[in-house]
């Protein structure tokens, strides 16, 4: 290391010299301002109740919504299946905008092609796009499926996605045999975690059709085993987690869609394109699983009907498991489904986990939180809350529309914030965006917010501290690598909540130099 | 040890055999390898700007993504609805680290994402009503804003909705500029066609429409930067410090008025020619004003293009642009001398949006390293006769590469370092090789003038020469026949 020493500041450090103060300044004479007054006045009256009354009263705009658009849940749908290229089908700049969004969530890269469809397209329809689009992707990137999602623009003028595939196969630019699955994703309904459905449920479905195999659950070697779904999942984490409990029950399982090596892979000096996934031969077979275990019970709906309709299985779904209770239900589950005891291993952890509880509760009792979040991952919040004694209070979900049965999770939602007097602060936002939720949090306060990296700028505007849950978490390094469900989950969650009290608790001490917790 | 020009040209010749004949027809065309008679002549039969293969890896973004992403978000006291479905502006919100001085969601629009969240009814129905509602409830929630810019996204072309209608009666509404740009997704085949559909609503909606109350000899816009990272900021600092006034920042931390007095400037200084030419050549026909195309990227570039400005001022300009020049040359030289013995001769391969491909390589230089391939995602015939002059003798230059292509070249070309975007980064990880986000400089900047240099050099010093590296158990490097760089 070289000893002399050169400054360099940084943006932060840099643009508060003075040289750089002053130049804001002298450029304000260009920039027709608003006045100091009229600025201070505006952001007054943005945090008033006046201004939250006719903010609740928007019609039409949305600002800072915290969900996105179906194709990229089909994106990461794809990507849980092995040697599986994801294929949108539309414009080129969507399928940009899926690989960056979830590249800048996972620190991975996305491997996902596009049929780059631009005017000549919109007037002729995109079936040349397709079958190029089809040939070239399958030579160069080497696939043994590929999943074709659609854009709006796709939907809009009315692409025949079956007709396509099948005119491609006709044409020779992909074998008749080779796997083509496919789901219509436009972005105007849902979101995307009914993007994730839409592809998951026509993997399935598609590749079971293809096989030619009956639906016969408990049957075969298969019959011993369980199929588990975990959703639209930001953390790879969550798969080691649920792995690690299914091998303490020694149960046989497969995890139906899983992205977790795509989206943890080792930097070994070459790059793969594929790791990891559902193997593409274990989808047919799963028909004849003894059961099905689904961990976001929400996002999966067509997903669980055409299991529980077609495959004629047992079901069990859950919410996002967060938490000890949570927990206990999806071991429950899980002993009910297999018709295994749970196992000692996990009880213990348990009561290891309540212990760390215990320790803790002192700095989370009575904490007053807001949520926002994709549906099933707030109901997971909401009871992880509830358990550990911390008052849910603004509950916001911005996907929680129609499409996405918002009356039925709403309904369960207060059933579970009922079920405590820890929930009777709460109430629940259907459909808001994150500035409803700054008006919420100006205008009744709270002492935590849990969410995504986007709910930082309305925790910030309200001064109150941002614990980091769920997608998309941009802003901060390998959140999604440590699991939240779970016994190990729920001590992870703990751990981050507990501790950014404590950090709130040290930066606001009054000198007295406490080193007891 | 030269770069073989006969040897890359194969290279480049492998590598495409792995498409299906009509693709690598196509590709083919996308790569020139430079030579003593195209880096004089600068003669380009590179082809660019034409579509993408359907089904490759391209790192091409769209229209939306050039107009919102690039042009328009950055003007920091206008709303700017994402007019469609959610998605778009969604995955649009901060990316490009636009800074703005300002206070968000008050006098500060641009960290935000606003947008029309289209349902299956407005597909059915069209949009326009709500676009209606929707800049009436944007006045309402945001009192300050100077205006409103309407980016459409594909839905809103294909149904046939008249924004342009709607535009021009809120406009009178709500007595404020009310700007539709028909930045649809599926039209053109990369950002670049949004770029200049976003500079068109800009000249024909907001261009001159205000005036500066007082006009002097020095003034001069900075057109085409986007301050990223604050860019602009230590560009403009240069300017005033050299004794210009810039009036007008192009786009970013811009301001509506800023776009409405720029017409009064002497000089258009333009940084990012292939985003914004359209504006100066406008200008320049409409007003009359000269412009001219800078270079603030390292020292030398920085030097060179800080004394061709003054050149088009007085004495007073040139003798201040001497001592600016001589007040941070030391700075610049202890720079140099710390990083250039830890970076010389280490070979990096760039693949950026516009400008950037080339207007580093004299950062690059600077600091000792070689720029062995470089190409574009959008950029034209124009950008690529630029480009020639500036690269080596037996480089590759490359039009739209595919994340296929530039994978075996980086393996093939054993660099070491790639800049590129953050779709392609975390693959250069896996591969061990030391990577740099050259859109949005990985959340570090500003790399532009001389306050920038020194971040950058520290930069490319931390990314290349992180003990991590060796970690990897790279595999052996396979070296063509004969190539040599």
């Amino acid at each position: 290391m070289s000893k002399e020493k050169l400054n360099i500041p940084d943006y932060n450090t840099l643009f508060t010299e003075e040289r750089y103060v002053q130049q804001r300044e002298n450029k304000k004479q260009f920039e027709a301002p608003c006045s100091d007054q009229e600025k201070a006045e505006a952001l007054a009256y943005s945090k008033s109740a006046e201004y939250m009354e006719k903010n609740f009263d928007r019609k039409a705009v949305v600002i800072n919504p915290h969900k996105a658009c179906q194709p990229l849940g089909s994106v990461m749908a794809a990507l849980g299946f092995e040697k599986t290229l994801p294929f949108v089908h539309g414009s080129q700049g969507c399928n940009s905008y899926f690989r960056s969004h979830l590249s800048r969530h996972f620190k991975e890269p996305t491997p996902a092609v596009s049929s780059s469809m631009t005017e000549d397209a919109a007037v002729f329809g995109g079936m040349s796009n397709m079958i190029d689009g089809l040939q070239n992707a399958v030579a160069l990137y080497k696939p043994e499926m590929v999943a074709v999602c659609t854009t709006c623009m796709a939907e809009v003028i009315g692409d025949d996605l079956t007709a396509f595939i099948g005119n491609a196969r006709q044409k020779g630019a992909i074998a008749e045999d080779f796997p083509v699955t496919y789901a219509n994703t436009p972005s105007f309904i849902g979101s995307h975690v009914t993007g994730y459905d839409a592809m998951i449920k026509s993997i399935l479905n598609q590749l079971f059709d293809r096989s030619g195999l009956t639906a016969a659950p408990g049957t075969g070697e298969e019959g011993e085993k369980l199929n588990v779904l975990l959703g639209f999942e930001p953390y790879t984490g969550n798969f080691a987690e649920i792995r690690k409990i299914l091998n303490a029950f020694d149960t046989k399982y497969t995890i139906l869609g899983d992205h977790s090596g795509n989206y943890d892979s080792p930097a070994t000096g070459e790059y793969e394109y594929y790791y990891g996934g559902t193997k593409l031969a274990d989808v047919p077979k799963a028909a004849n699983a003894l059961g099905s275990l689904v961990l976001q019970k929400y996002t999966l709906k067509k997903t669980q009907e055409y299991i529980s309709g077609t495959w004629k299985q047992q079901v069990s779904s859950l919410s996002t498991p967060l938490g000890v209770k949570a927990t206990d239900k999806l071991l429950a589950a899980i002993s009910e489904l297999t018709g295994l005891p749970v196992p000692a291993s996990l009880t213990e952890e348990r009561g290891r986990v309540v212990d760390a509880y215990a320790d803790s509760h002192p700095y989370l009792h009575g904490k007053r939180v807001a949520l926002a979040g994709d549906p099933d991952l707030l109901l997971g919040l909401i009871g992880f809350c509830l358990e550990v004694g911390m008052e849910p209070v603004h509950i916001l979900c911005s996907n929680g529309d129609v499409e996405f049965d918002g009356k039925k999770w709403k309904l369960e939602v207060e059933e579970l914030l009922a079920s405590s007097p820890y929930g009777s602060e709460a109430t629940v936002y259907v459909g808001k965006d994150l500035w409803h939720l700054r008006s919420l949090l100006l205008n009744d306060p709270v002492d935590l917010a849990i969410g995504s990296s986007h709910v930082k700028f309305a925790a910030k505007d309200a001064g109150v501290p941002l614990v980091r849950v769920g997608f998309p978490i941009f802003d901060r390094h390998h959140m999604h690598r440590n699991p939240i469900i779970g016994y190990q989950g729920a001590l992870n969650l703990l751990t981050l909540i507990v501790n950014i009290v404590l950090d709130q608790l040290d930066n606001n001490e009054s000198g007295f130099g406490d080193l007891v917790r | 040890m030269g770069l073989d020009i006969e040897a890359n040209k194969k290279l480049v010749e492998d590598i495409l055999e792995a498409y299906p004949d009509k693709a690598k027809k196509d590709r083919k065309k996308h790569f020139q390898i430079n030579t003593e008679e195209t880096k004089e002549s600068c003669s380009c039969s590179l082809k660019s700007n034409i579509k993408s293969r359907p089904g490759v890896m391209t790192p091409r973004g769209c229209s939306y993504a050039g107009s919102k992403g690039v042009v328009w978000g950055p003007i920091k006291d206008m709303v700017h609805i994402s007019h469609g479905p959610v998605g778009c502006g969604q995955y649009s919100w901060g990316t490009r680290r636009n800074y703005a001085n300002g206070t968000l969601g008050i006098d500060n629009f641009t960290a935000m994402q606003i947008t029309s969240d289209f349902q299956e009814t407005d597909i059915v129905f069209g949009g326009d009503k709500k676009l209606e509602i929707i800049c009436r409830e944007i006045k309402e929630m945001f009192p300050l804003a100077k205006g409103i810019s309407v980016q459409s996204e594909c839905p809103v072309g294909l149904i046939g909705d008249d924004i342009e209608a709607v535009s021009k009666k809120m406009a009178k509404e709500l007595e404020m500029p009310v700007v539709p740009v028909r930045c649809e997704g599926f039209r053109g085949v990369s950002q670049s066609l949004g770029h200049h559909i976003a500079n068109d609503a800009i000249r024909d909606f907001v261009m001159g429409k205000a005036d500066l109350a007082e006009t002097g000899p020095y003034d001069v816009n900075i057109i085409g930067d986007y301050n990223i990272g604050g860019d602009a900021w230590a560009s403009r600092i240069l300017l005033e410090e050299m004794g210009l006034r810039v009036i007008a920042q192009w786009s970013g931390d811009g301001t509506l008025n800023e776009l409405e007095i720029a017409h009064k400037a002497k000089m258009n200084l333009i940084h990012c020619h292939r985003s914004m030419n359209y504006m100066v050549d406008h200008m320049e026909k409409a007003y009359g004003i000269p412009w001219m195309e800078y270079n603030f990227f390292g020292p030398s570039k920085t030097y060179e293009s800080l004394r061709a400005i003054a050149a088009k001022f007085d004495a007073t300009i040139q003798e201040n642009c001497e001592k600016v020049i001589a007040k941070y040359k030391p700075q610049m030289d202890a720079i140099i001398g710390k990083y250039r013995p830890r970076l010389e001769g280490k070979k990096v391969m760039l693949l950026i949006g516009g400008l950037r491909s080339r207007h580093t390589i004299g950062a690059y230089e600077d600091l000792g390293m070689e720029i062995v391939a470089t190409g574009y995602e959008f950029a034209h015939k124009d950008d690529y006769e630029r480009t020639f002059p500036d690269m080596k003798v037996g480089s590759i230059i490359m039009d739209d590469p595919t994340a296929y292509e530039l994978e075996e070249l980086a393996q093939k070309l054993n660099i070491d370092l790639m800049g590129s975007g953050v779709k392609e980064k975390y693959v250069y990880h896996k591969m061990g090789i030391p990577f740099r986000q050259m859109h949005s400089w990985d959340y570090s900047g500003p790399y532009h003038g001389f306050d920038g240099f020194k971040i950058f050099a520290k930069d490319m010093d931390m990314t290349v020469n992180n003990p991590i590296w060796s970690l990897i158990d790279k595999k052996e490097k396979v070296q063509p026949e004969g190539a040599s760089v």
